[in-house]
């Protein structure tokens, strides 16, 4: 027995010394925050871990945890659809950068009514969802939308109960386009929603749930829910004028837009309500976060190589999945800022 | 308590007066760490319990110190401007827990008693062994059941109904949206039926049947012998039940947030989207990062902890009364 016992107990400690090299020259980096880009980041991270062995964990765990996570300093890089804003960058000494955007739609649930067939402005938009419209009927639809037979019925808003990025975009132009909203409601990752008959859910997936569900609802999601789940959606009217559907087309023409070079440090720029004949309306992107002074030069570095790798490499898998990239000026805006991040006094890229 | 000390003391004696059993130091030494064991074992609990409790009220201190009485009494909850209030997840916290009760009660009453008087053997069996399987399902089936296929079928069906021929009251008013505060309730009711007919079925089971024989020899009905004979005779095992029913469904999370539609707002009627204690944490917690909104969701913890807390020591209290009034009979 105590021989059984000993035999184990040197095949452990081998096992162990052979196995701790191979440990260390796979290294682990960790992430965490926003769910909107999650499915892309992940596999960024697969084929990236198939072509170089450097494994990224990403959590998708929401833009206020990812938040919360980095300046514990709980995880290697954070995530978040709400950038910080510079003073709290400086203060937690963190850098900050965007990735890729998308765009938020509005998905409806009423009787003979397919996708892209309602059209909507703004203000409209903002006042369904402030409870002011609460008939399908009402006349500020029916303004917009002359052809379609609309029911008789109540309008339920269903919204996301968790603070969630796609609220922050959906709010921001909400705000943008009604001032009525600004006062009342405001711009957040969660507010108090004023509509009578308002429902919500857990995650993209919880108010697409609920809008299959509640005939009669109006909601919003990212737009690969919108597809995935096949939920009709909403044609908005934009700053031109145009009515325009949700597409990747639409995004990168609102994208296109954004002039980058007058973003404030960490890259926070509104891409909400942009001019341009096919722009969407609802359009955002999503940050990443990490510290300025990096403890690990080696781990500092390879975080860097993998969004650069995955800004050259990765922009067809973006669009594959809905994301619009990030231009290439936008590019060489964000490497320049890595410039600032060190690891013991030296700069850790290029 | 009396007895227990007069029993007490012949063991005592008892010991006194036995043969001392051959110890050796070991078997001591034994003894007391076992002893020491099982103590620490059962002082876990207690100590885990008020440790609990410490750091839930440490943690929602900021928030009880800003708003004070407000934090009870409000329903607003606006995280954009950072105030906070408990009033409509309380509300919706007692009312459909109190929905699920008004139904669940008497059906689990009215199972338990077909399986135990009247039903054959063979159908009580097999009955009764699916009520208690429905115990066994995930309470987040029960909330995709209830949102995808219950909650259309309330809303085109049910909702409806009750709207055309009870909706002069408040409480069957507004739009059928199929989720809210009935649908809810009903789910509610539906997971804690199993707990509560199954307890209600014992407790019929241990009725003597020479008690209920007499009351039938002395020309009662079926209906008589129960109402009189059988319901007063379980009645400490019954509230038990009920108790045990009561303090699921207070804090039951994952199939209520599918189904109330989360909205922060007090409305009387029933088929209006509500919200309860539970559900907004589930909802909130991961993603709040402002330290005064999670003090405050810490602080609805704190709230839902004392209630349940409170209907325990109620329900241990009754019990106790109860037991001493009625266990003349047991």
């Amino acid at each position: 027995m105590v021989k059984l016992w000993k035999t184990l107990g040197l095949t452990v400690v081998v096992l162990a010394l052979t196995a701790a090299p191979v440990l260390a020259q796979q290294a682990i980096i960790n992430g965490a925050g926003a769910s909107f880009p999650y499915p892309l980041y992940s596999q960024w991270a697969h084929k990236y871990q198939q072509l170089t062995g450097v494994k990224i964990n990403y959590q998708s765990i929401g833009s206020g945890g990812g938040i919360a996570q980095i300046k514990a300093k709980t995880v290697d890089f954070g995530g978040t659809d709400e950038p910080l804003t510079p003073e709290d960058l400086d203060k937690s000494g963190l850098i900050q950068f965007p990735t890729v955007m998308g765009g938020v739609v509005p998905i409806i649930n009423v009787e003979g009514i397919k996708s892209g067939e309602l059209k909507l402005d703004g203000i409209t938009l903002a006042h369904i969802f402030l409870g002011i419209v609460n008939k399908w009927d009402d006349p500020a639809i029916k303004k917009l939308n002359p052809d379609l037979k609309l029911p008789s019925q109540a309008i339920t808003v269903a919204h996301r109960t968790d603070g969630s990025g796609t609220t922050f975009i959906f709010t921001s132009y909400l705000a943008a386009v009604s001032p009525e909203w600004k006062n009342k409601v405001g711009v957040g990752k969660a507010v108090k929603w004023p509509a009578e008959n308002s429902i919500g859910g857990k995650g993209n997936e919880g108010v697409a749930g609920q809008v299959k569900a509640v005939k009669g609802s109006i909601g919003y999601v990212e737009y690969a829910y919108a597809l995935q789940n096949q939920i009709p959606y909403v044609k908005l009217q934009n700053r031109a004028g145009k009515f325009v559907a949700p597409s990747i087309d639409s995004f990168q023409a609102a994208a296109a837009n954004a002039d980058w070079t007058k973003a404030p440090k960490g890259f926070a720029l509104s891409l909400i309500d942009q001019p341009g004949e096919n722009s969407w309306p609802i359009v955002g992107a999503t940050y990443i976060m990490m510290h300025v002074e990096q403890p690990d030069a080696k781990k500092g570095k390879e975080i860097l190589k993998f969004f650069d790798w995955a800004f050259k490499h990765g922009g067809e898998m973006a669009k594959a999945l809905h994301y619009v990239p990030m231009p290439e000026k936008v590019i060489t805006m964000v490497e320049n800022s890595w410039k600032e991040v060190k690891s013991g006094g030296k700069p850790l890229w290029p | 308590m009396k007895d227990l000390a007069v029993s007490d003391k012949t063991t005592a004696e008892g010991v006194v007066g036995a043969v001392p059993l051959p110890q050796t130091a070991a078997t001591a030494l034994g003894d007391r760490v076992f002893r020491g064991l099982t103590a620490v074992a059962a002082l876990l609990v207690p100590a885990i319990i008020l440790a609990i409790g410490l750091d839930l009220l440490l943690t929602s201190y900021p928030a009880l110190a800003t708003f004070g009485p407000r934090f009870l009494l409000s329903q607003e909850w606006n995280p954009v401007t950072q105030e906070f209030g408990a009033a409509s997840s309380i509300y919706g916290t007692i009312m459909s827990t109190l929905v699920a009760m008004l139904i669940a009660l008497p059906l689990s009453l009215a199972i338990a008693l077909f399986l135990v008087e009247l039903a054959p053997p063979r159908v009580s069996q097999v009955v009764g062994t699916m009520i208690e399987l429905l115990a066994a399902i995930p309470s987040i089936i029960y909330g995709m059941w209830g949102l995808f296929v219950f909650a259309p079928l309330m809303a085109t069906y049910v909702q409806p109904f009750l709207g055309k021929y009870l909706g002069f009251l408040p409480l069957f008013s507004g739009p059928p949206l199929g989720i809210g505060m009935l649908t809810a309730g009903l789910i509610l009711a539906i997971m804690i039926l199993p707990f509560m007919s199954a307890i209600a079925r014992d407790v019929f089971a241990l009725v003597p049947n020479v008690v209920k024989e007499s009351a039938y020899g002395l020309g009662a009905t079926t209906w008589e012998v129960t109402y009189k004979v059988t319901i007063p005779y379980g009645l400490v095992g019954l509230l038990g039940a009920m108790f045990l029913g009561l303090g699921r469904a207070l804090g039951e999370t994952m199939a209520v947030t599918f189904v109330i539609g989360n909205a922060k707002r007090i409305s009387l009627s029933l088929f209006a989207p509500g919200n309860t204690i539970a559900s907004t944490l589930a909802n909130e917690f991961s993603e709040a990062t402002e330290p005064l909104y999670v003090s405050s969701l810490v602080a609805l913890g704190l709230v839902l902890y004392l209630v349940t807390f409170l209907v325990q020591v109620v329900a241990q209290w009754l019990l106790r009364r109860m037991y001493r009034a009625w266990s003349v009979g047991l």
